[in-house]
């Protein structure tokens, strides 16, 4: 069986800078699967700008993001085999992938890194009634069909959920000749950044209705209106409210979800709060040498988290396979109260970076609140924030030596003081 | 005095900015937190800017279609002249990033470069 030091599963962002931080960190034998026909991932169809700010400090598109990672791997010189699907992996690193070229095969690695991102929430895990007509594509399809492909996916469009790759596709397809007739959010928030509803709706005067929802869908063959409705503080629609628009395609950006059918396989726990693989401060899974990073890992609501975050998880592959592994003795993190979905889910105090970054988000949105840090019952961090909100990801920089090494549990939490 | 309102996207804050414009120059903003909404409330009153991306065919190249962007922003009030201008651009593969594929789009003054690269077929 063909064997490699270390095989990363995705030639995104996650991917790429994974597999380059772990080269530069001395593995040589790198091998990044992908299964479309090119590097780059989901950000080959993100045309727009404001990528990167963080980590270049400069504003680039999405494939431009990419395409810095994909000229740092090639002057590294690390192989990659696009077109290339992993179609399983096992608790001991031997992936079975399916290529065009290959055919069906197996390899074997020492440490894994996987980095395979998130997909949409299709129609089906929503409870729309109407028949199934042509016309209804979800947020990112929709981006796909236009910027890569060239296709319009229809001209009048109603969009629902306000996450950023719905406010994206409403000024895309506005710019594009399409009438975006709505944009319908079941929550009373956005979820997406306040520059995009300001230049993807307002800047085209697209309505943003919040606490809004899609009832009914109008169509036999093809989407013909859909029927809006206000809904109350339980998300249930208020009678009475329904509104219907006529329209001949209806997008849904209505959340994405972690892509972990490898991950569960392999045998990964899966942290029920983020749908992602539980991991370390090394980003190591609960199964020995794999790893994970990006949005299989938790969904980021900016690339330039993603690609610290793995290049975290290459060097700690690297780490791993050179084998010196202390005995490790892991505590949990916590949500308290008011947050949620925190990675790394678990960490040894001995073993800390000089800074650890916890990440998470918010439940509801606050202004002038506390987000504090306890070790067993000593709180070690407390910090105001002018605001929060679930939209955007928390983030918290823990210096080493505040943990102390005989605690038993962290827990973060937000405070009103 | 005209009052324009307006929401700030410096951060997450939102701040709801309210500018009160003198003919052509502004005589006060107000609702801001900090500097940075007070200039971005400028900015935008007097002549607010947007790059403008989208994405255009490739002949002979191995993908259909190349994204592009303007290299500077442009006034916000040229957007459709600039997005009718694109839909009149084709490019030819090869095409790489930072190709400019139309000098001075629609007059702005910005170049159409291009973002993505495209080999021959």
């Amino acid at each position: 069986m063909e064997r490699h030091e270390l095989i990363v599963i995705g030639g995104g962002p996650a991917g790429l800078t994974a597999a380059t931080a772990a080269r530069k960190a001395g593995v040589e034998d790198v091998l990044i699967l992908e299964r479309e026909d090119c590097l780059g991932g989901i950000l080959n169809q993100c045309i727009h700008n404001g990528f990167g700010l963080h980590r270049f400090k400069e504003e680039l598109t999405g494939p431009e993001y990419a395409q810095r990672w994909i000229d740092e791997a090639a002057s590294l010189n690390i192989p990659f085999r696009t077109g290339t699907m992993v179609l399983e992996l096992s608790s001991d690193r031997i992936l079975t992938c399916t290529g065009r070229i290959s055919g069906l095969e197996q390899l074997q690695a020492d440490a894994v890194i996987l980095a395979m991102g998130c997909r949409e929430r299709p129609r089906g895990a929503l409870n729309i009634p109407g028949y199934r007509p042509a016309g209804i594509y979800s947020a990112g399809t929709a981006q796909r069909l236009i910027n890569i492909e060239g296709r319009m996916p229809g001209r009048e469009v109603v969009i629902l959920g306000s996450g950023d790759i719905g406010l994206i596709m409403a000024r895309r397809l506005t710019l594009e000749g399409a009438q975006v007739k709505a944009v319908a959010e079941l929550m009373p928030y956005s979820s997406g950044l306040r520059r995009n509803i300001v230049q993807c709706l307002d800047d085209f005067g697209i309505p943003l209705k919040l606490s809004h929802t899609v009832v009914n869908i109008h169509g036999k063959r093809r989407v013909e209106g859909v029927v809006l409705a206000q809904v109350d503080e339980n998300r249930r629609p208020i009678p009475g409210t329904e509104e219907e628009i006529p329209c001949d395609t209806l997008l849904l950006s209505v959340g994405l979800l972690p892509e972990n059918e490898l991950s569960e396989l392999a045998g990964v726990p899966i942290d029920p709060a983020t749908s992602g693989p539980s991991v370390n401060e090394n980003f190591e899974t609960g199964v020995a040498g794999i790893f994970a990073c990006g949005n299989v890992l938790h969904v980021h609501d900016l690339v330039d988290h993603v690609s610290e975050e793995a290049e975290c998880a290459g060097r700690a592959a690297a780490e791993y396979l050179r084998g010196a592994r202390a005995q490790r003795h892991e505590i949990p993190l916590r949500s308290g109260d008011g947050v949620t979905g925190i990675v790394p889910q678990r960490i040894d105090p001995s073993a800390l970076p000089e800074v650890l970054n916890l990440r998470f988000r918010v439940r509801r949105e606050v202004r002038n609140h506390y987000l504090s840090v306890y070790a067993g019952g000593e709180r070690i961090f407390h910090q105001k924030r002018r605001i929060m909100t679930p939209g955007q990801m928390e983030e918290i920089a823990l210096k080493r030596e505040l943990v102390p090494l005989t605690t038993t549990e962290i827990r973060v939490a937000m405070e009103e003081a | 005095m005209k009052q324009v309102e307006l929401t700030c996207i410096c951060c997450p804050m939102g701040c709801n900015l309210r500018v009160e414009l003198d003919g052509g120059s502004i005589a006060s903003v107000t609702g801001n937190t900090c500097k940075r909404g007070d200039a971005y409330a400028r900015q935008e009153c007097i002549a607010p800017v947007r790059v403008i991306t989208a994405s255009v065919p490739v002949v002979g190249g191995k993908l259909a279609r190349v994204s592009v962007k303007t290299a500077a922003p442009v006034p916000k009030n040229r957007i459709f002249d600039v997005m009718d201008a694109i839909r009149l651009i084709s490019a030819q593969a090869p095409v790489r990033i930072g190709d400019v594929l139309c000098e001075n789009i629609a007059n702005t003054g910005a170049n159409l470069v291009a973002t993505r690269s495209a080999e021959r077929n």
